[in-house]
This record gives C-alpha cells, structure tokens and sequence, in this order.
C-alpha cells in the first residue's frame, strides 16, 4: 500500500514524508544518508521506493561517506540528495566545504535536519552558519508543504548556479504532518557521465585557488537570485515589520496581529535589498528565528550598511530567547511590542508530585543484560564508562547508570584511548555495531597502534534500532536485485590485531560477565562483542518467537532486586508483588537469572 | 473554525497511529490538517505527545498553552501533566488505566492514587471524561484495541467536528481485517463509556 507513489491525489504525510515524496517529484537519481533524528523517515520511504520510482538510494557507513556519493553523482550531472540530521553535517563538513568549492553540475541538494531543543540530540547547534563557512546557498522551509516545493526549487537553484545547496530543516518540520498534494514525478535519469576538468575538481592548493575566485562568482550570481526569489515575500500591511523563517514563520502568521511579514525561505545569501527595502518605513522590525540570531545580524549590518536607523528587536536586544525551539507562547512574550492574538487561559491546576517517565531500553532489549552483566564483572572497582549514540546511551539511567563520557558518534573509542592514556583507571567502552562501523573503527585502530588499554563492548543488536532499523555494513543488505554481504565484527576486530576478541550472548548473563572479567584483565585493548538482535527488530520482521516468564510469589521473598537492578519496564510492583506484564515481555529469561531466589519462572505457551 | 487536539501517552501505546485516524478523517472530510509529534527517544517508553490541528487555515504544527480544544490522554499521569494545554472549556479525555514508569519500579518515584489524581482533575475542569479504555478494550478482546476505545471516546465528545461513522471507517482502514470486528466493538465501547459520562455533565 504505497500511496506515496500514486500519480496524483492527497496525503496527509510527514514533513519527512513530504521531503522524500520531493526527491521523486524533482527527479533525484542518487540518494544517500546516514540515518540520525529528526531526518531518519525520509531514509524510511526511500528504502521502501527506491526501486520501484528508478532511484539509488543508499545507507551509507557515515555521513561524510554520504556527502562523497551524493558529490560524486552531483559530479556526472545526475541530480544527487544527501541527508542527515544536523551534527552528521560536522561529520560530512570536510566533504561538505569543498564540494562548495568544486561545485557540482547536476543539482545538488544537502538536508541537514536541525534539532532546536534537542530532543533527540546531544546537541541544538545552528547549521545555518554552515552555508556562511562554505559559502553554500540555503533554503528553510516552514511547513511539510513547503518542505516539498522548496526541494525541488532547491535543485533548480542548484543547477542554476553550478553549487550544492544546503537545505535546513527543523524537528516541527521534519515531524510535522499536514495535506500534501502529489505532482508528477518525472522518469529518473539513470546515467551521468563525469567529463574529466582536474582543474575544478582535483583540488590540490593551485586548483583551489581557482576555484575559490569561481564559488565567490557563483556567491555573486545567489545574491541575485535570493533578491528575485519568490521564497522570499511581503505578507500583509502594517508599520511593525517581521522578518521570519522556517517554523516561527507559522506562529507569526497564527498568532500575531497587526504586523507586516517578511518571510525568507531562501536565507543565505540574504536578500539585501529586498530587506532594506522592507525596513525603510517602518516604526520598527522584530526579527523571530529559532536558536541563533542568524537572520538578525544580517538584517542589523543590512541596517547599518543602508544607514536605516529602525530600531530591530529580537534576541540581540533580551526580546527573545536564545534557546531551545518556540512555539505560540513564545510569540505570547512580546504583546509588550505588538498585539498577540487573544487566547483562552489555561486550567489553574493544583501542582501534584508527578513521577518521572524518563525513556528506556525497551522490555527485552539485549543491551540490558550486556550493562547488567557489565556492572557485576565490575563490581567494586573503579571504572570510567566511556558510551557512544544510539539506543544503549539509555544505560546512562538509573538503575544501570552505565555512562560517564560521551561527545558523538564512536567517540566512546577515541576517548577511553584518551582516558587509559591520562589515568591509571580502568576505563569500558560500549558502542553500538552501526555506530562502530559509522566512525568506531578508526578509534579501535588508533587504540591498537597506540597501545591504550581498555575494554571495548560492541553491542550487537543487529541493526541501527534508535532510528528505526536501517540496515548498515555488519547487517549487510537485501534490496531488489542487488544483495551485499554482512562484514562481520568479529574478524574484523581481529584483523586489527586486537588480542582479546570474544563474542558473547548477552541473555547469558553468566558467560557474559565472565567474558567481562577476563577482558578487565587484559593487558591491552580487549574487545567483547554481545550479539543479540534487537526484539522490535525481529517484529517488525515476523521473526520474534516470543516467550513468557512470570512470578511464583510463592517463592518470591520480596527483595525487588529485579525491579531494582534490572529495570525492565515489563517488571514493576503491585501493592508488595513483582508483576510481569504480559504484553510487554517476550521471554528473553534475564530477569529469571537475576533473580536471587528463581522465582521467576518461564510458563509454558 | 479552528479545533485543537492535543494528545499525549507513553511510547508504544499507539498514540501517533490514533492521531493519524483522527488526522486522516479531517483530511477526506475537506478540512485543512497539521500535526506535529515527538519522534526519537521518546519511542523508547517516555512520554509521547501529538498535536492535530484541523479546520481553516491551520498553520503552525504547535498550540499554545490553553489552546486546545480537546485533551485525549493514553494515561492518567501524562494526563495531568498537559493540563496547561487545557482551559475551562476543553474537554479532557483520560485513560484510567496506569502505566507504571521505571522511576516508580525502582523506588525513587511515587505513582500517586488514581482516585486522587481524577479528584484533582475535577477540581480544575469540569470536563473531564474518565474512560477505563484497558479494561473495556479487554472486555472486548485484548488490550491492544484500548486504542480504538479511546477513538470511540473522542467521537462522543461534544463539539468535536467529525463525525462517529466518518472516524469509525478511518480507524477500521487501518486495522488488519481480522481484528476489525474486535475494534469496531472496542470503538462502541468507548464512545458508550464516554456518552455516560458525558448525560452526566
């Protein structure tokens, strides 16, 4: 039931949806990604259609290996989309600046899905400046719709102007749903052919030179087109103007009154006259953007620039926060400027001691047997847990609190080297096996060439489970036609020449706290890998035998070390008993082994 | 018009999939339709919350505190914590049925009394709409249909501008053939469970 490749018609999509649903509609032939929230379901629906619409579509190993094949695609005049969410651009940026440089001939379109608040995120860093540092035009859209129309501009501006555009997205577009009309989808451009010009795109420093003075020509013909753009318009009359863009566009045009809007969509460059223009005669200018005051100090120096003395107010000037993402209530802080639509009261509510519903690992998830048995091999001694992103990150919660340090993807490697280098104490690191193959191994060949000391836990689950189950190097592929075998961790490792390699299987809590044991003894990099395949993996794909364990409470002596070492969310209290709730567990037995009294029993289906 | 619908639960209990029903019959009924919801970590068993938003000229994805028209809880804690999403007016739909979280198993939180909680509620509003979904969705053949009674509790609910046949045939769409019997009756479950409480008001 693919409606998203119907000719025509209405579907109620997904920003993310609707982004993918414009790659098809703007005839994109090549497509990579490395799946990160708040971008991971564009990736979802190209998996799905790829094929069937005549598009490659790729999971690339990381980021930057990404933005290489959309580059290269670009290179041969096919028309190329990389995605990722917003801190994959700092892994894709080497690529990323010079690709500026270079230039692309068939339009190239780079998304970075910014995370204001950070939800899903380690960080809520401002990807706008990135178009600044590599001299990149930019496109932000406001809503699901406009996600889809602004791609396929997107890709004109692109081919255009010979260079890569970058294409910022925020979560509450990226997750926002709304009616989107489908347009045609064009036949897809198989095959490019990459006309050889060293000269532009072997950039040894005489080249880069040339090509340098070639990006500030193409910088030159974008200013242009942004002051021409139709993304950027005049809405409405009034002598307070507002200069907006991307999601707060929608609040201003919901719940402020009385103002005229200038709303940009294509943001960089920015449109200099068409700004100054716009706050010539106005009493003054409020600029409302998420995170940093990116618009506002172009419209500032633009103000200065054309000795226009209004006034501009915004963050610069305390109007408006600097952090985390808005919403309506934001616009609510400035009725002391300007007249805010009128809204009903919320409830006065008593304030009540609510308990905290903090996520987790799922009922059954391997990862925590892979902590549980980590903590034990441990027990008293002094260790720093160095973890990594993805769904084991959860561990940092209580009960297990298995975290101490983490920056970014497959820093949990790089950075126990660093600690078993700058301290005498023992140092775990844990990563997952898609985040190992996006950027750990570099770090495992750096802990072996340097001799550091510290045990490593691949946590195997088969699979790239936080975003979803994407496929990734060590789960191989099935797509269509063509199929890539699994690279298999445990040579891999080897072939390093690490010295201790040890699979486990992290529902066998005692073979894997052993195996722990003899790791925390190496002298050297040890590495244990506990292979387990994600539970919501095996059920998405019809594959999970589940089974079914529960309390004797006869036997059970009401110790609650279950609930309280263990944390399973299909374990929890009733009145004095240790229940197991049904429908959540699938009989993976470690709460049985935790147990001190085996009074967790598996029932017979 | 305008109608907000702010929803809430804990990951895994079919929020977004409800909201999607919801969302899909405003769509074929011709009204404008935007939605936000929250993706990512919270999946993993945290609170979940989605806005729909339908009616004329609907833009941002998100409502102002006090701005919705309709609050549909999965659970009655991550009910009372949107509260400040509700005013006088709004109605409040809540699930009865607790989900227990960690930091309640672990002994570091406390799950306070439901009664209590509904009591708390009521002092606040005079619209809310207790519904003990797990448990009538059991009644009618397992807890995976609490989903559809609560959709059946919505469509009771006064002023709410789609209709019960309209919702009934969006939810029934979606679910696979064998359990739509099963839902159909947990649909009519939820929307009885709520028009009593509704005669009441």
């Amino acid at each position: 039931m693919d409606d998203i490749v119907a000719e025509s018609g209405k579907l109620l999509l997904l920003g993310n949806e609707a982004i993918a649903r414009g790659c098809m509609e703007a005839g994109v032939s090549i497509a990579a990604t490395y799946p990160g929230t708040p971008s991971s379901e564009v990736g979802g629906v190209l998996e799905r259609v790829a094929q069937k619409v005549g598009m490659y579509f790729e999971y690339s190993t990381n980021e930057k290996v990404a933005m290489e094949v959309a580059g290269a695609a670009a290179a041969t005049g096919l028309r190329a989309f990389v995605f990722m969410k917003h801190v994959g651009l700092n892994v894709a940026s080497d690529a990323f600046v010079t690709l500026g440089y270079t230039g692309v001939r068939g339009g190239m379109v780079v998304m970075t899905a910014d995370d204001p608040t950070a939800h899903s995120s380690q960080n809520e860093q401002d990807n706008r400046f990135y178009s600044k540092l590599a001299l990149v035009p930019m496109l932000e859209p406001s809503t699901p719709k406009e996600a889809k129309d602004m791609l396929k501009m997107g890709f004109k501006i692109s081919e255009e102007l010979g260079s890569p555009v970058l294409y910022r997205t925020t979560t509450r577009v990226n997750h926002a749903r709304a009616i989107i009309e489908l347009e045609k989808i064009p036949e897809i451009e198989q095959r490019g052919r990459f006309q050889k010009d060293p000269q532009r795109f072997v950039c040894i420093p005489a080249h880069a030179r040339l090509d340098r003075i070639a990006q500030l020509e193409r910088w030159e013909r974008a200013m242009e087109m942004a002051e021409n753009s139709p993304l950027n318009f005049v809405e409405g009359e009034g002598e307070i103007g507002v200069i907006t863009c991307g999601v707060s566009y929608t609040y201003v045009k919901e719940w402020l009154k009385g103002v005229q809007i200038l709303k940009l969509g294509f943001t960089n460059p920015s449109p200099e006259k068409k700004i100054a223009n716009f706050m010539k005669d106005k009493r003054f200018v409020i600029v409302i953007e998420e995170l940093e005051p990116f618009l506002e100090d172009e419209v500032l120096r633009i103000a200065k620039g054309h000795n226009i003395g209004v006034p501009v107010y915004g963050k610069r000037t305390g109007h408006l926060p600097r952090a985390f993402e808005f919403n309506p209530d934001i616009i609510a802080s400035l009725s002391e400027l300007v007249s805010v639509e009128e809204r009903k009261l919320p409830l006065d509510v008593e304030k009540i001691a609510l308990p905290r519903r903090p996520p987790m690992l799922c009922a059954g998830c391997p990862h925590r047997g892979t902590f549980y048995a980590a903590k034990r091999a441990v027990g008293k001694k002094e260790v720093v847990y160095s973890i990594d992103i993805g769904c084991y990150t959860l561990g940092v919660q209580p009960p297990l609190t298995m975290g101490d340090f983490l920056l970014c993807m497959g820093s949990s490697i790089g950075a126990a080297g660093g600690f078993s280098k700058a301290t005498d104490q023992k140092v775990m690191a844990f990563i997952g096996d898609s985040t190992f193959f996006h950027a750990g191994v570099p770090g495992l060949i750096n802990a072996v060439f340097n001799d550091h000391r510290f045990v490593l836990v691949i946590l195997d689950n088969r699979t790239t489970a936080m975003t979803g189950h994407q496929p990734h190097p060590g789960t191989g592929r099935k797509h269509g036609e063509w199929t890539s075998e699994a690279i298999k961790i445990e040579p891999l490792v080897k072939g390093l020449g690490v010295g201790y390699v040890k699979t486990v299987d992290p529902y066998d809590l005692k073979g894997t706290q052993a195996a722990m044991k003899e790791a925390l003894e190496y002298d050297g990099v040890a590495v244990i890998i506990a292979e387990k395949p994600c539970p919501l993996a095996l059920k998405k794909e019809r594959r999970l035998t589940k089974g079914q364990y529960k309390v004797d409470q006869e036997k059970c002596n009401k110790c609650y070390t279950c609930v309280e070492k263990l944390s399973c969310p299909a374990l929890f209290r009733v009145g004095d008993d240790v229940v197991i709730e049904e429908t959540m567990c699938i009989g993976c037995g470690v709460c049985a082994q935790v147990c001190p009294k085996k009074a967790i029993e598996e029932v017979d289906q | 018009m305008k109608y907000n619908i702010q929803m809430v639960g804990v990951g895994g209990q079919g929020v977004l999939l409800a909201s999607m029903v919801i969302g899909e019959t405003a769509m074929r009924k011709g009204m404008d339709v935007t939605m936000s919801e929250v993706h990512g970590m919270a999946q993993r068993g945290g609170s979940v919350t989605s806005t729909i938003r339908m009616g004329d000229n609907v833009i941002s994805p998100l409502i102002p505190k006090g701005g919705a028209d309709l609050l549909l809880a999965f659970e009655p804690i991550e009910a009372y914590r949107s509260l400040e999403y509700a005013n006088k007016d709004t109605y409040i739909v809540a699930n009865t049925h607790p989900i227990i979280p960690i930091t309640v198993s672990m002994g570091a939180d406390e799950y306070p009394d439901l009664e209590y909680i509904i009591e708390k509620m009521r002092s606040a509003s005079s619209k809310v709409i207790p519904v003990n979904a797990t448990e009538i969705a059991i009644e009618f053949g397992g807890a995976i249909a609490t989903n559809s009674v609560l959709i059946g509790a919505v469509a009771a609910v006064k002023g709410f501008p789609l209709y019960v046949e309209e919702l009934k045939e969006s939810l029934l769409y979606r679910v696979p053939k064998k359990f739509r019997d099963m839902n159909e009756r947990a649909f009519q479950g939820g929307y009885q469970a709520a028009m009593e409480i509704m005669d009441q008001f």
